[in-house]
């Protein structure tokens, strides 16, 4: 019989990066925590069948890109006026202020170039797999990637400092 | 260009991700445990867990207590390793594992008033699953031993009518699931030597101190 971890362990190695991973698709706080747990309900639910080979952060990132468009369509489609009440970002009261300006920065990002972004260096996933999920060439995902980064570099000049890529992570060169 | 290794072999499960995206320190601690509260909540309510968890401080060290849907199935001190624990149950009982304190509480509530010489018996529903046999017919037995009182493996193995089978017993009491909940603290050698226990022996004593005060 194989062996399946239990869902804690992967709740706990991942959830931190599927919370980037839905913060950086949708801007507001409280639909990326309704995103996020609609990703983590649907991935419990379906655990159990998932096979042992599969790479659990690349499987929980693509639900939590399904998530994401649930999300904005059920906001569309409730089509409310506008807001009376501006949504506030509720823990943003406790962020740094670089880290509420990267967020804000993202959010200014065209569509494409936040997914891709989002799903390539917060998730993990490969311009390959990044493609697959969002149509188009990885080619062009790696081009939709440089320019969201060109902007956000311009964008965030001074107020933020870029970290050397922590180590073992791998760029990739050639797809 | 980097000279490490590279670990994306598939089923390594993860593969490292250029963080460069992300400040230090974003503290996304506080919503991340307000996200896992809200998946319980959501989890139990739709009856998708196999076992719920949670972990409780004791006297005798941190327990970890886990039940399915039937009713607290597995209490494990902290020397049997929890992590293994939690693997041992989701091999057996199902992967969907989750830790979720509110659907233990009235367990965690009864084993606190125990510890603090409030309780003389517990009143849970007990899912017995993971024992069969001749283990589990001792193990059904050791609440009839009451509180503050003590049996020895000969004694228990006689009152089934198997009674050249003590040391069938004494396996069937340091393989019981539920320990402290289901007594087998209660149940010595027949020379009075405190035989063996699933959390030690200090434990043991400290169970038998704590019911004879």
């Amino acid at each position: 019989m194989e062996t399946k971890e239990p869902f804690e362990t992967v709740v706990a190695r991942h959830g931190p990066v599927v919370w980037r991973v839905c913060r950086a698709v949708l801007p507001g706080p409280a639909d990326a925590e309704d995103a996020w747990s609609e990703t983590f309900l649907a991935a419990l639910r379906a655990w159990p069948q998932l096979p042992a080979s599969a790479n659990v952060q690349a499987w929980l990132v693509t639900i939590a890109h399904r998530k994401a468009l649930d999300v904005v369509r059920a906001r569309s489609r409730a089509a409310l006026p506008v807001d009376p009440l501006p949504e506030r970002p509720a823990p943003a009261a406790a962020e740094p202020e670089d880290a509420a300006a990267l967020w804000a920065a993202v959010a200014a990002l065209p569509d494409k170039q936040r997914r891709v972004l989002a799903y390539r260096h917060l998730g993990g996933l490969s311009y390959r797999e990044v493609a697959g999920i969002l149509g188009g060439t990885p080619e062009a995902a790696r081009r939709a990637a440089a320019d969201g980064l060109a902007t956000l570099r311009r964008t965030l000049a001074g107020t933020w400092t870029e970290r050397p890529a922590p180590r073992g992570t791998q760029e990739e060169t050639r797809t | 260009m980097s000279t490490h290794p590279h670990h994306d072999a598939p089923g390594s499960g993860r593969r490292p991700s250029p963080s460069t995206l992300v400040p230090e320190d974003v503290p996304d601690a506080a919503v991340l445990a307000r996200l896992h509260r809200r998946l319980e909540r959501r989890a139990a309510a739709e009856d998708l867990l196999d076992v719920a968890v949670t972990t409780v401080d004791s006297p005798v060290g941190p327990l970890l207590l886990a039940a399915t849907p039937r009713g607290l199935v597995r209490v494990a001190y902290a020397r049997e390793d929890h992590d293994r624990v939690l693997q041992e149950l989701a091999d057996r009982l199902g992967a969907r594992v989750l830790t979720a304190p509110e659907v233990l509480s009235p367990a965690a509530a009864q084993l606190r008033e125990y510890f603090a010489g409030e309780r003389t018996a517990f009143d849970l529903p007990l899912d017995r699953s993971l024992s069969h046999g001749f283990r589990r017919l001792v193990q059904e037995r050791l609440p009839g031993i009451g509180y503050g009182r003590t049996t020895s493996y000969g004694e228990l193995a006689r009152a089934l009518g198997r009674p050249g089978a003590s040391r069938a017993v004494g396996t069937a009491c340091a393989t019981n699931p539920l320990p402290v909940v289901v007594p087998c603290h209660r149940v010595l050698r027949s020379d009075g030597g405190p035989g063996g226990y699933v959390g030690g022996l200090e434990a043991k004593a400290a169970l038998l101190a704590l019911e004879a005060a």
